[in-house]
């Protein structure tokens, strides 16, 4: 019993028990001495009663003591105090950064309920590693056939006009078969979704909109139900709304419309065009889900051999269906980040190494005056979690600005808001870290100083940091500026891609041109002379406004959409298997807008109607592939079902993007199409060049368009340059963070190596003193501090150098031709980390050179 | 010796088991079982200080300075291995201090019709 008693004791704080614990044990000893067995438990209960709130308030006590005591030494150390909370709080701030767009991507599940069990639903062939849609057949049959799903719904994307609810707008939907919504399972904020039981009434023209879509347009009026919105020309019934933050399949969607498949798509099971979602029944994994669908395909692979003997089925959790691409760039951000936090430990490590040793004599004298070694290491713990504390709060800040930064990581695909709130979950995650950073390099520092203890370091003249403390601080500062070095070469290398890119010529020149889209709709736009008379109006209206200098409509701006390939097939040759070219039809002063050079013959002309012979206006390349060292004008093709005579000639366009090679390109008169033929490539993008700021100029284009088609929306308003930025914006993304990594680790870096020497310094005080005594030069003895900073950054350049060639070689695809040992990036590099080794060791060099030889032989 | 009337104020009131501590003590020297036994004989029962509470109020006292740790007990005193406690002129300083408050309080009470007149 009384050695449960002093089991209970521990609960106190140490030196409390060491201090009052045999007296305790021996009055809780007199008592049991005179009580039975029932009540010696009833002693020991009551002891428990007793000892749990007392050790609590002493430890409360202690505890109080502890930080009354830091926030006293912490006023005078503020310096370290500042460098301990500053690197910290990077630390900290990136990894929660990191970690929380990566958990709101990767980890949380869809805002959907029981969002594990909602699947998407893909034919895989069997010969090749292919998946895609699903064609309506097949869709009905697996839905028909399984026995696995709870429900099957299927949708498509799509885009509509919007007339009606202010200016036109183009909207982006999706069609929905009417098990789909309710499938996903989230009610409508309002009015009700589609009903399975209206499946297959196609006349059904109703529409469920988004909150966004209902705020914006409809200015969130709760009388919308029931509403009649134009939509494509044709009147819909507005039957809900949905909620706020809730977005199906993907985020860009603004309203629901029921999808309507006519008898004829059921025909053809290769006419594969549906994204097939189901909801597994409950307890059914996906392997069963997978198996039993395979089996229904097997099936319709006899029963329909021509189309199907090579369908099997895929299936993809939705929560799982993230591009590998913004899974790779997260999972690489979180390891930045990681390396980050380690460098941040490090770092503090050292400091409070070094803090350590400098109180060498403090604690000393504390523990000569009886300061058990218990309290002073608990005081030390609390220090450095005091420390980590306060880090791990301006931490969050540092995490909140930067989230912001890092939303362009997220996905546009998945079906969550823009960027992750901060909640509990994500200060949660900040509070490991802190914890992790805090205690973890806090309590090493404490234990090596608890231990040394002893008097030696009262005796007089003794030097503390014995030559293995200071080796294991050199490397841990050789390993960060290493890393730091890594990341700076890296991202000096994407950073060299990225201007590269940037350099590539377009083939245009888009410095002061304005482009949008009005997307003609069908089949209110049939007739190729009423699309004629929309662009002539347009067109004349636009070239009267002051400072518009031309205006064209092409079928798609370059690198906004890079396909639209057609085979080009010379009469009297033989097919060749390289022959695809890219298709535009253009309007006439389509090539002086964009600022293609005209290099021969003529441009597309009005005159060039579909009476007239069929022309085109080629590329250089396309000249050069099929007519090599002759004159091309004059020369005919077959192209996009017509013969078509070479009028002109005019440079090359990188159609594909600056980073990939395009196809040739051929441009057809607008009006040289067969009737109803080539919907797709209908001339819908509109380009203006002109001498006045874009945005002084979109009102007056949206009153011309509105006065030529009052129902026409306008959409994907920006200027050419825009465009051609967009090419690099992903990589400037991810090159900003990198870049901002990489400073953080090259600061790190250096204030590492700055607290290293700043107490290299301190500890040589007597000697740097007697040498100056002895006649050393002041210079000298600054030399004697910048050589070993060098060194400590030569020791951690080299291999530095080396690593970051080797990741530089596994992400060659990425460096767009730069060379993984680029000279000049590596130099850079290099020089930038000497410079920060310069600043770092500045400080402690003047320090060396200010000490006074008088004051420290003094004290010796 | 002198004490500044703002150091003994500031310790008033006392809480109860320092009080009794301290009017414990004040009778003499005693150990930590001894100041327990005291205390429940002078209130009859009515208060039985716990080992937790008894020392971690002797830790207090002992930092405030109302008691010392005597580092030779009287010899008259039984057991040699315990630890003695013994009041300090401050800690009576304290404890006379407390005693006048709640005299005060007492007088106080009389004049409101609480208690009997005094006889």
């Amino acid at each position: 019993m009384i050695r449960l008693y002093r089991a209970l004791l521990r609960l106190y704080p140490t030196s409390f028990r060491l201090e009052y614990g045999d007296e305790m044990s021996a009055v809780f000893a007199q008592h049991l001495a005179g009580a039975g067995p029932l009540g010696r438990v009833g002693l020991f209960l009551g002891a428990v009663a007793d000892v749990v709130p007392n050790a609590l308030a002493l430890h409360w006590d202690v505890l109080r003591q502890d930080l009354r005591y830091t926030v006293r030494t912490l006023g005078h150390a503020r310096g370290f105090a500042f460098t301990a909370i500053l690197v910290t709080a990077l630390g900290v701030g990136a990894n929660t950064a990191a970690f929380s767009v990566a958990d709101f991507v990767l980890l949380r599940p869809l805002p959907y309920p029981e969002a594990d069990r909602l699947v998407k639903l893909f034919e895989r062939s069997l010969t090749g590693r292919g998946y895609n849609e699903l064609s309506p057949a097949d869709h009905q049959d697996w839905k028909r056939l399984n026995s696995t799903f709870e429900a099957m719904g299927a949708y498509a994307d799509g885009a509509v006009n919007l007339v009606g609810a202010g200016d036109p707008r183009r909207l982006q939907i999706a069609s929905v078969t009417p098990d789909l919504l309710p499938l996903v399972g989230v009610s409508p904020l309002l009015g009700r979704v589609f009903e399975p039981e209206t499946d297959g009434d196609a006349d059904l023209r109703t529409a469920v909109l988004g909150y966004g879509l209902w705020q914006s347009q409809f200015g969130g009026d709760r009388g919308v139900l029931g509403r009649s919105v134009n939509l494509n020309g044709a009147p819909y019934e507005v039957i809900g709304v949905m909620p706020p933050g809730y977005y199906f399949p993907s985020r860009g969607v603004e309203a629901w419309l029921p999808l309507v498949v006519s008898p004829d798509d059921f025909q053809d099971r290769d006419n594969t065009f549906l994204k097939g979602v189901g909801r597994l029944k409950d307890g059914v994994t996906l392997e069963q889900a997978q198996a039993d669908l395979e089996v229904v395909a097997a099936r319709l692979a006899r029963d329909y051999p021509e189309t199907n003997a090579e369908t099997g089925a895929f299936l993809v959790r939705l929560q799982d269906e993230v591009q590998d691409r913004a899974r790779f760039l997260l999972l690489a951000l979180c390891g930045a980040a990681l390396c980050i936090l380690l460098l941040a430990c490090a770092n503090l490590a050292n400091l409070l190494l070094a803090r350590a040793a400098a109180r060498e004599r403090e604690l000393a004298v504390r523990a000569a005056l009886g300061a058990g070694r218990e309290r002073l290491v608990r005081q030390m713990i609390t220090e450095s979690v005091t420390l980590a504390a306060v880090g791990g709060a301006v931490g969050v800040l540092v995490a909140v600005l930067a989230v912001p930064l890092l939303t362009r990581l997220v996905p546009t695909t998945l079906p969550i808001a823009e960027q992750p709130t901060l909640d509990l979950r994500i200060l949660a995650v900040a509070a490991l870290f802190t914890a992790f950073t805090g205690i973890g390099f806090g309590l090493v520092p404490a234990l090596r100083a608890g231990r040394g203890g002893g008097f030696t370091a009262l005796r007089d003249g003794a030097r503390a940091g014995g030559g293995r403390k200071q080796r294991l601080r050199a490397g841990l500062v050789t390993v960060e500026v290493a890393m730091s070095v890594v990341l700076l070469i890296t991202s000096g290398l994407l950073m060299r891609a990225v201007w590269r890119v940037q350099a590539t010529d377009p083939g245009f020149r888009p410095d002061g041109v304005l482009t949008l889209r009005t997307h003609l709709p069908r089949p209110r736009y049939d007739d190729p002379l009423r699309r004629d008379e929309f662009y002539t109006r347009v067109l004349s209206d636009l070239r009267a406004l002051p400072g518009v200098e031309s205006a064209a409509y092409v079928s798609f701006l370059p690198m906004v959409m890079t396909g639209g390939i057609w085979g080009v097939t010379i009469p009297g040759r033989e097919e060749t298997r390289d022959n695809a070219a890219s298709l535009r039809f253009v309007t006439p002063g389509f090539f002086a807008t964009m600022g293609i050079p005209l290099l021969r013959g003529r441009d597309i002309e009005a005159g060039d109607t579909f009476d007239r012979p069929f022309v085109a206006v080629v590329s250089e390349a396309l000249a050069r592939r099929h007519w090599p060292g002759e004159d091309p004008i004059g020369k005919v093709f077959q192209f996009a079902f017509f013969e078509r005579t070479v009028v002109g000639v005019v440079s090359d366009v990188r159609v594909r993007g600056l980073e990939r090679t395009s196809e040739p390109q051929v441009y057809l008169s607008h009006l040289q199409v067969p009737d109803g033929g080539l919907i797709f490539y209908d001339p819908k993008d509109l380009v203006i060049r002109s001498s006045v700021p874009a945005a002084a100029l979109v009102p007056a284009v949206r009153r011309i368009i509105r006065s030529a088609d009052a129902e026409q929306p306008i959409s994907d308003v920006a200027t050419l340059a825009d465009v051609v930025a967009s090419q690099t914006a992903p990589r400037r993304a991810q090159l900003r963070v990198l870049v901002a990594l990489a400073v953080l680790a090259l600061v790190l870096a250096g204030v590492g190596i700055h607290g290293l020497l700043a107490f290299t310094v301190s500890q040589r005080r007597q000697e740097i003193g007697v040498r100056l005594a002895l006649g050393a030069e002041p210079g000298g003895i600054a030399r004697l501090v910048l050589r070993e900073g060098l060194l400590l950054a030569v020791l951690g350049i080299v291999p530095g150098v080396v690593a970051a060639y080797l990741a530089a070689r596994g992400m060659s695809a990425l460096l767009f031709g730069v060379k993984p040992a680029d000279p000049a990036t590596m130099l850079a590099a290099v020089g930038l980390a000497l410079v920060m080794t310069l600043a770092g060791s500045l400080l402690p060099a003047l320090r060396a050179v200010r000490v006074s030889p008088m004051s420290v032989m003094r004290t010796e | 010796m002198v004490h500044d009337p703002a150091d003994i104020a500031a310790l008033l009131p006392l809480p109860s088991a320092t009080f009794h501590i301290l009017l414990a003590l004040a009778a003499g020297d005693r150990h930590g079982y001894g100041i327990i036994q005291d205390v429940e004989a002078r209130t009859d029962g009515a208060l039985r200080l716990s080992a937790g509470t008894l020392y971690r109020t002797i830790q207090r006292l002992l930092e405030q300075g109302l008691i010392t740790e005597p580092r030779k007990p009287n010899a008259s005193l039984d057991d040699p291995r315990r630890r003695y406690y013994r009041i300090t002129p401050f800690g009576t300083a304290v404890a006379r201090a407390e005693s006048n408050r709640l005299a005060q309080l007492v007088r106080l009470a009389r004049g409101a019709g609480l208690l009997p007149k005094r006889s």
